[in-house]
C-alpha cells in the first residue's frame, strides 16, 4: 500500500471559554490515500467540520490549533507551512465544497468569471485557454448550456447548478484533495442523488482524494469507501462502509444506526440514543460516551478507551470491544 | 352532522389556492402570481398522520400556513369537523385556531428567547382563557412539561439553556396546551439529529395515542414518511400529484415524480450503495410553471399532450393519481 496522501494525528482544537481553553476537537487522527472518499460522521457539535477547517489552517480565530497536532498532505507538514503557500494550496491542490452554494458565490459576478478567477489566481494560464477551461469544467460536472450559463449570475441558478458551480471551481485546479462540508444538506432529494453521483463519479475517473462530512448515513453509503465516526471531539469508531453500516461495534455507531426511522421499524417504536449530545466543555470524563450508552459499566467511567481492532481495518474505541464482548 | 365528520374527516380542504402576487416598478404593480398552493383537495381523516411531502418550493409549508391562517387562502375551501371556516371573520375563525395548532422546524427561532419556558408554553392557555390564574395555569405548564418528558422544574428558564430537542419539546407542549385536534408537524424534526429525532418521533406517536391527536406532517425526509404516516400526499409546484396509503406509495408509487422522489433516497444497505438519479434537471420556479403536467420537463415518460393539456385527476379505491399514464388503471375525474 502506498503512503496516504493526507494524514492527521493527535489533531486538537480549542476555543477560549470562561474557564481557560475548551478544546472542541480532542485527539483526532485519520488517513486518506488518493483515490479514496473517507466520510467523517457525527451529530452536531461533534467536531468534524472544525476538523476539516483545519486541515485547510481556516479554523476561525480565536480557535486555535493545539501544538501537539500533526496534518501532512503529500509529504509536507501543513501546520508548518508558510501562509503564501498555504494560500497556494488551497483552492489549488485541495478544493473545497461547502453546504450553502448560495452564501459561498459572490452575488454580482458571473459564475463564469469566478471559476475563472480561480484558475488564473493559481495558473499562468493564458486567458483563452482558462476559459475553454470553465466551458469544459461546466461540461464535466453536468451544467446544461455551458456557454450561455457562464454568464449567468448565481441568482439566476438553482440550488444544484450553484453548488455544481462550487464543485466545478473546487475540481478546476485538477485538486489531489477535495474537502466536501455538508455538500447536499442544504438540497432536494432528487437534486441531491444527482450531486452524490457527480462527486463519486469525479472521485473515481480523476483518482482525487475526497474528505466527506455529512451526518447523513445515507450519503455516507453513496459514496464512501471508508467511515470514521465522531462524538464529543474523537473518533470512536472507523472502517470500511461495508463494516461500519454492516457490523458497526461502538455503542454510538449503533445507536446512530438504529435511531433513523427504516421501513422495518413501522409500527414499532425507534430506538433512541438517551440524553442529549453534550456540548463541548461539558463532556464527560472517560469515554464521553458513557453517559448515553446503554452497555456502560465502571471502567467507562474511569478510564478513557484505547484502540481496539475489529478487523485488520475496523477499529473502535471502546472498552466492550477491547474485552471482547459484543455490544 | 354534516357528510365530512361522519365519514371521520376531520380537515378538507378542496381546491385550495394560494396565490402571493409579484410585484414590479415603483408602482408595485402586480404583473404575476407565484401560484404555491394551486388548486389542492386533500381530505385529513381523523386520527391519521397524513404526510404532505415534496421538494422545497413545492408549496407544502405554505398549505399548511393557508390553513392556520397564518397566509391568506386565494380561494378555495378550508373544512374543519364539518364547518366551512373559509367564510368566517377573525372573531369566529379564532377559536377554531385552537382546535389546529403547529410546531414548526427551527425550535430555536420559534421560541421567544426573552420568555422563559413557563411562558412561552402558558402562552396559548391565556390567549383562550384556559384555567384560572397564574398558579392554576402554571400547574397546567408543569403536567405539560411532564407530558413531553421535560423536566417541569426547569419552567422559569429560558430557551437558550435547553438543546435543540428540549427546545422542540416546548414547543409541541405549547402546541398542545390549548388542546388541539389537528397538529400541523411542519418539518419538526428536520433540523434535529438523528438521534434526537427518533426521541421525538416516538414522542409523537405516544401523544397521538393519548390524545387521538391527527397529524398533517409535513417534510421533505421520505425516510421518516415511510415509518411515520398512515397516507402519503406528493405535491408538486403546487398541486398534489399522487395520494395513497402508505404501504401503496411506497410499494408501487403511480406516478413519475413520486417514482424519481423514491429513487432519489440513498439506501443505508452496504450491499447496495447506488442511488438512482432519476428526476432530469431542476424544479421549474412556482411563478412560472411549465404548462400541461408541470412534471413534463422532468419526466421520463413524458407523452406529447402532457405538455399541451392538464394532466387528469385519476381516482383509485385508495387515492388518487395526476397522470395521463395512471388513466388506464383507475377512474378518471373531468
Amino acid at each position: 500500500m502506498s503512503a496516504p496522501l493526507l494524514t492527521v494525528e493527535q489533531l486538537a482544537i480549542s476555543f477560549p471559554a470562561e474557564a481557560g481553553r475548551v478544546r472542541v476537537v480532542d485527539g483526532v487522527g485519520l488517513s486518506i490515500a488518493s483515490g479514496e472518499t473517507l466520510a467523517l460522521v457525527g451529530e452536531s457539535g461533534c467536531g468534524k467540520s472544525v476538523s476539516a477547517l483545519a486541515i485547510m489552517r481556516l479554523v476561525p480565530r480565536p480557535g486555535r490549533i493545539e501544538a501537539q497536532s500533526r496534518i501532512r498532505f503529500d509529504g509536507i507538514d501543513l501546520l508548518a507551512l508558510p501562509v503564501t503557500e498555504m494560500r497556494a494550496l488551497r483552492g489549488g491542490k485541495i478544493g473545497m465544497i461547502f453546504q450553502e452554494p448560495m452564501t459561498s458565490l459572490n452575488p454580482v459576478t458571473t459564475v463564469g468569471s469566478q471559476v475563472l478567477e480561480a484558475i488564473l489566481l493559481h495558473t499562468r494560464t493564458p486567458i483563452a485557454e482558462a476559459r475553454r477551461r470553465v466551458l469544459e469544467l461546466f461540461g464535466m460536472v453536468g451544467i446544461p448550456d455551458p456557454a450561455v450559463r457562464v454568464n449567468a449570475y448565481p441568482h439566476q441558478l438553482s440550488g444544484g447548478l450553484k453548488q455544481r458551480v462550487m464543485i466545478a471551481m473546487a475540481m478546476a485546479m485538477r485538486p489531489r484533495l477535495l474537502i466536501c462540508d455538508e455538500p447536499t444538506t442544504a438540497l432536494d432529494a432528487t437534486i441531491r442523488a444527482q450531486i452524490l453521483e457527480l462527486i463519486r463519479n469525479l472521485a473515481a475517473t480523476t483518482g482525487t482524494a475526497v474528505l466527506l462530512i455529512t451526518h447523513d448515513f445515507g450519503v455516507v453509503n453513496a459514496v464512501a469507501d471508508r467511515v470514521a465516526v465522531m462524538y464529543a471531539g474523537r473518533i470512536v469508531e472507523e472502517g470500511t462502509r461495508a463494516e461500519l453500516l454492516g457490523r458497526p461495534r461502538h455503542p454510538y455507531t449503533q445507536g446512530l444506526l438504529r435511531s433513523i426511522p427504516r421501513p422495518e421499524a413501522r409500527g414499532g417504536r425507534l430506538e433512541e440514543i438517551k440524553g442529549a449530545v453534550p456540548r463541548p466543555g461539558q463532556w464527560p470524563p472517560a469515554c464521553r460516551f458513557h453517559t448515553r450508552c446503554p452497555h456502560a459499566f465502571e471502567r467507562c467511567r474511569s478510564e478513557a478507551p484505547a484502540r481496539s481492532a475489529v478487523s485488520p481495518t475496523q477499529t473502535a474505541w471502546c472498552h466492550l470491544v477491547e474485552q471482547g464482548a459484543r455490544p | 352532522m354534516t357528510a365530512a365528520s361522519r365519514n371521520g374527516a376531520l380537515l378538507e380542504l378542496r381546491g385550495l389556492r394560494t396565490w402571493f402576487p409579484i410585484k414590479t416598478g415603483v408602482l408595485q404593480r402586480v404583473t404575476g402570481h407565484v401560484k404555491a398552493v394551486d388548486g389542492v383537495d386533500l381530505t385529513v381523516q381523523r386520527g391519521e398522520t397524513l404526510a404532505l411531502v415534496g421538494e422545497s418550493g413545492c408549496g407544502k409549508t405554505t398549505v399548511g400556513r393557508t390553513i392556520l391562517r397564518l397566509v391568506e387562502a386565494t380561494g378555495g375551501s378550508i373544512s374543519f369537523d364539518g364547518i366551512d371556516l373559509t367564510p368566517l371573520p377573525a372573531a369566529l375563525f379564532h377559536p377554531y385556531r385552537r382546535r389546529m395548532q403547529i410546531v414548526m422546524q427551527d425550535p430555536g427561532s420559534a421560541l421567544d428567547p426573552r420568555a422563559t419556558v413557563r411562558d412561552s408554553i402558558a402562552e396559548g392557555l391565556e390567549a383562550f382563557g384556559i384555567g384560572a390564574g397564574h398558579e392554576e395555569r402554571s400547574e397546567r405548564v408543569a403536567e405539560l412539561m411532564r407530558q413531553v418528558n421535560l423536566d417541569p422544574g426547569t419552567m422559569w428558564r429560558y430557551p437558550h439553556e435547553f438543546s435543540g430537542g428540549q427546545r422542540q419539546r416546548i414547543c409541541i407542549a405549547r402546541a398542545l396546551a390549548v388542546d388541539p385536534a389537528l397538529l400541523i408537524c411542519d418539518e419538526a424534526t428536520s433540523a434535529l439529529d438523528v438521534s434526537i429525532q427518533a426521541q421525538i418521533l416516538n414522542l409523537l406517536a405516544d401523544l397521538q395515542e393519548q390524545r387521538s391527536l391527527t397529524y398533517l406532517f409535513i417534510t421533505h425526509d421520505l425516510g421518516v414518511v415511510r415509518y411515520f404516516a398512515t397516507r402519503v400526499a406528493v405535491m408538486y409546484l403546487g398541486r398534489i400529484v399522487e395520494l395513497g396509503p402508505t404501504e401503496q406509495i411506497f410499494a408501487s408509487p403511480r406516478h413519475p415524480y413520486t417514482k424519481a422522489l423514491l429513487a432519489s433516497v440513498p439506501s443505508l444497505d452496504p450491499a447496495r450503495p447506488a442511488i438512482k438519479p432519476a428526476a432530469l434537471g431542476d424544479v421549474p420556479s412556482p411563478a412560472n410553471p411549465p404548462p400541461g403536467c408541470h412534471y413534463h420537463p422532468r419526466c421520463a415518460v413524458r407523452l406529447p399532450e402532457c405538455a399541451i393539456e392538464d394532466p387528469p385527476v385519476v381516482e383509485f379505491a385508495d387515492g388518487m393519481c395526476r397522470c395521463v399514464l395512471a388513466a388506464g388503471a383507475g377512474s378518471a375525474r373531468a
